[in-house]
């Protein structure tokens, strides 16, 4: 019961923590917008469902007849239309993306540092985010563009444009699921994954696709460039329809990996006292890797590479919070969602932006130095 | 060996299998190509306390291991509560069986009371929070082991004797009809040890079987119903204390000699290993009375001398002595004279043993007629060490031949 209320209390608390950051965020840029104006913007937004329509879809012999709801905002505040249009089309993508990823990453890196039951592992040490690497490079590179026209029944036709932006998430997203199960399959034998083997397994597949990087990175040429800013991790050009895929793909896995936060706790005694208290040890690691690897995807294929996320965060609220993961995972959620926001509006706040990768980086590490020193890590 | 001891010891049938909480049949187990263990067989009835006993290395927790299904079999069943193992969840195996370990790998800071909740997973739900009947196992578990105290303290601020305690609140809280405990005294100080072992006792005595990886064999006569000797992953013997524990089973299961005698204090089996001397075995006589003469006589019926005593009063440590080793012993009641017909007997078994050993001690009942016989004196004021001991009878034996 208490678990659950420090769990409950502690979410909330960083709930709030991020709607702020997410707030104040969106009025840091070149035009300032105060937080007043950016909450009414929001306001503004919301939509609820206010009635149906009828109407017909489709057109010709094909022209089917379709139910529509009308949305209807209940607010109305009087709101500057280009301050508007910045927080919404501009602004709250981006940084919502950087909050679903944060979210996703820090995630990841909880679970599987529980996992390991190894301070050092992060949501990349099974591969995902070389194997996104690899994919978003190998698109970035070849010179396919994959454009065309698909036909959906029912909903018309559709412009499929893939030699930008989606292309290479798609490719990255594939990457790093391809990665993860291969690493999974070359460390299971019998049914059974060790979890060393797993890790040295991860540690071959990483250094594989390291070189594999690197020699597409020679072969780039003009694509270097586009290359090095994705790798470095960008929340830059963030769209809604981003925003809406990692918002449909994060949350259902997070609440999966939710329900298996008593299974991480006894995991941390180690498989055979897990085995003994009823846990099936091989069915959760599965679980619990293919959750994690595809939360992870989610999050490197939109923003690319963004370290030190899913290390660092994880063991920060560890120090708060405690080692007991009903609580932890929740909270490193939700504050590596904030992290990110803040890291990213640190990012673009400068005349010239930076990677939010250099910036996490950059604040990360040194905060790793420093729990070094205190010692803290080694208790994980 | 073991198939006689499944015959007779274990002869239940399967009905019967039924009805015990873990019946295990014809276990083998390997790792890689080395057989860990292989042909054992076990029943653990509820309220009993079996004590699996056997040198490092003999596979006793491999065993455990088997019964909790974390390693895999090569051949045999296990079964818990009737059900084949291999049928069972790992939750529903969870509720069958709990397991203590020797030492958790748990470094977090966890508090006691987190830890032994963690002993209720089997019984919950995926988002399921704790009901009032988890409370309960919890609170009962954490009193029973008298930890309640430090409920609330991180695990790693505990002492080693406290941290095994919870670790025991955990498996209590499970609420299995068995426990397995793999050296739960190992780690312990002496009176945290004979603590755990009579709350152990006590819980089996509440209708609770379990299973206890020993390798201290004293505990395991004291507190245990029955002993199952385990060596090179064979069961070399299976049975109640008194009648497996004997010296031959400690010889060839621990490969070391072995004094067995009765601890006066329990009442139990007392057993005194010595390092396996390898000498031939001679017949030898023992003269003498007392504490010193006993440890003679107990260190040549380790080395498997076949041993004569006499004459001794009866009840004195030597005739004790001489009584556990199977040593003829000839004895006249205490404080009484030494008769002739007595006197002549000892005389007769020292005559044609290959060596005497006289212990002088002033008393007078070793009589010159064996003195004169003896090959060896001992003098109670400057005893020989065990090592000097043997190498001089070995050295008696040779010359005599």
């Amino acid at each position: 019961m208490r678990v659950r209320r420090r769990a409950t209390l502690w979410s909330l608390a960083l709930s709030v923590v991020l709607a702020v950051a997410v707030t104040v965020s969106a009025g840091v840029g070149p035009v300032r917008i105060p937080p007043a104006t950016v909450l009414r913007v929001v306001a503004n937004a919301v939509a609820i469902p206010a009635g149906v329509e009828f109407g017909t879809a489709g057109a010709g012999p094909l022209a089917l007849p379709r139910l529509g709801v009308v949305y209807q905002s209940p607010f109305a505040f009087p709101v500057d239309d280009t301050h508007r249009r910045i927080v919404v089309l501009v602004r709250l993508p981006r940084i919502l993306l950087a909050a679903l990823v944060g979210f996703a990453l820090a995630a990841a890196g909880t679970v599987m540092q529980g996992f390991f039951r190894n301070p050092m592992a992060d949501p990349s040490i099974i591969g995902v985010s070389s194997g996104a690497a690899a994919g978003a490079v190998a698109f970035i590179v070849s010179p396919v563009a994959l454009v065309g026209t698909l036909w959906i029944p029912g909903v018309g036709a559709v412009d499929v444009n893939l030699s930008h932006g989606a292309g290479v998430s798609l490719f990255a997203f594939a990457g790093a699921l391809v990665a993860a199960f291969g690493v999974y399959a070359i460390a299971t034998r019998r049914g059974r994954t060790p979890v060393a083997t797993l890790l040295l397994a991860g540690v071959a597949v990483q250094t594989f696709l390291g070189a594999v990087i690197s020699y597409l990175q020679l072969q780039a040429g003009e694509s270097l460039r586009r290359i090095v800013a994705w790798l470095m991790g960008h929340l830059s050009g963030a769209t809604w329809s981003e925003v809406l895929v990692v918002g449909l793909v994060v949350p259902p896995l997070f609440v999966v990996l939710l329900g298996y936060t008593r299974e991480l706790n006894v995991m941390l005694l180690g498989e055979s006292e897990a085995q003994g208290l009823g846990v099936d040890v091989e069915r959760t690691k599965r679980v619990l890797l293919a959750a994690s690897a595809l939360v992870t995807a989610a999050g490197v294929a939109f923003a690319g590479i963004v370290g030190f996320v899913g290390l660092v965060v994880p063991h920060m609220l560890r120090l708060v919070v405690g080692p007991d993961h009903r609580v932890l995972l929740p909270t490193a959620a939700l504050a590596g969602g904030t992290f990110l926001v803040a890291a990213d509006t640190v990012a673009r706040a400068g005349a010239t932006e930076l990677p939010v990768g250099v910036v996490t980086a950059a604040v990360g590490a040194p905060f790793f130095v420093y729990l070094l020193d205190r010692r803290e890590v080694y208790e994980l | 060996m073991s198939d006689e001891v499944s015959a007779t010891d274990d002869g239940a049938n399967d009905e019967a299998d039924a009805e015990h909480p873990v019946v295990v049949r014809d276990l083998a187990v390997s790792y890689g190509d080395s057989t860990v263990v292989e042909g054992v067989d076990l029943t653990l009835e509820a309220g009993s306390l079996v004590g699996l006993v056997g040198p490092n290395g003999a596979g006793k927790t491999t065993v455990l291991r088997a019964i909790r299904g974390v390693v895999e079999r090569d051949a045999g069943s296990v079964r818990l509560d009737g059900a084949p193992l291999e049928t069972l969840s790992a939750r529903a195996v969870g509720r069958r069986v709990a397991s203590v370990p020797q030492e958790t790998g748990l470094s977090f800071a966890f508090t006691v009371r987190a830890v032994v909740e963690m002993g209720r997973t089997p019984h919950r739900g995926r988002f399921e929070g704790p009901d009032a009947s988890d409370a309960d196992a919890v609170e009962n578990a954490l009193a029973r082991t008298r930890t309640t105290a430090f409920a609330d303290r991180p695990i790693t601020e505990l002492s080693g004797g406290e941290r095994s305690r919870v670790l025991l609140a955990r498996a209590l809280a499970q609420e299995t009809p068995a426990l397995l405990l793999d050296e739960p005294t190992a780690s312990l100080d002496v009176n945290h040890a004979v603590e755990t072992m009579a709350l152990i006792r006590r819980l089996v005595d509440d209708g609770r079987a379990a299973i206890a990886a020993i390798h201290d064999l004293e505990m395991a006569a004291r507190y245990c119903d029955r002993v199952v000797v385990l060596a090179n992953g064979r069961v070399r013997a299976a049975g109640p204390p008194d009648a497996v524990l004997d010296a031959d089973t400690v010889h060839e299961a621990f490969d070391a000699e072995a004094f067995v005698g009765r601890a006066p204090a329990t009442g139990g089996r007392a057993v005194t290993a010595y390092p396996s001397a390898d000498a031939a075995a001679h017949r030898v006589h023992v003269a003498g009375v007392g504490p010193e003469t006993a440890r003679i006589v107990a260190r040549l019926g380790a080395a498997g001398h076949d041993l004569s005593v006499g004459v001794v009063p009866a009840g004195d440590a030597a005739a004790l002595a001489a009584a556990d080793v199977d040593a003829t012993v000839v004895s006249v009641p205490p404080f009484a004279d030494v008769d002739e017909s007595a006197q002549a007997t000892a005389v007769e078994l020292a005559e044609c043993a290959a060596v005497v050993v006289a212990v002088t001690d002033g008393s007078g009942t070793l009589t010159g007629a064996i003195r004169e016989r003896a090959d060896l004196v001992v003098d109670t004021a400057d005893p020989p060490t065990d090592e000097t001991l043997l190498a001089r009878v070995a050295a008696a034996a040779g010359s005599d031949a």
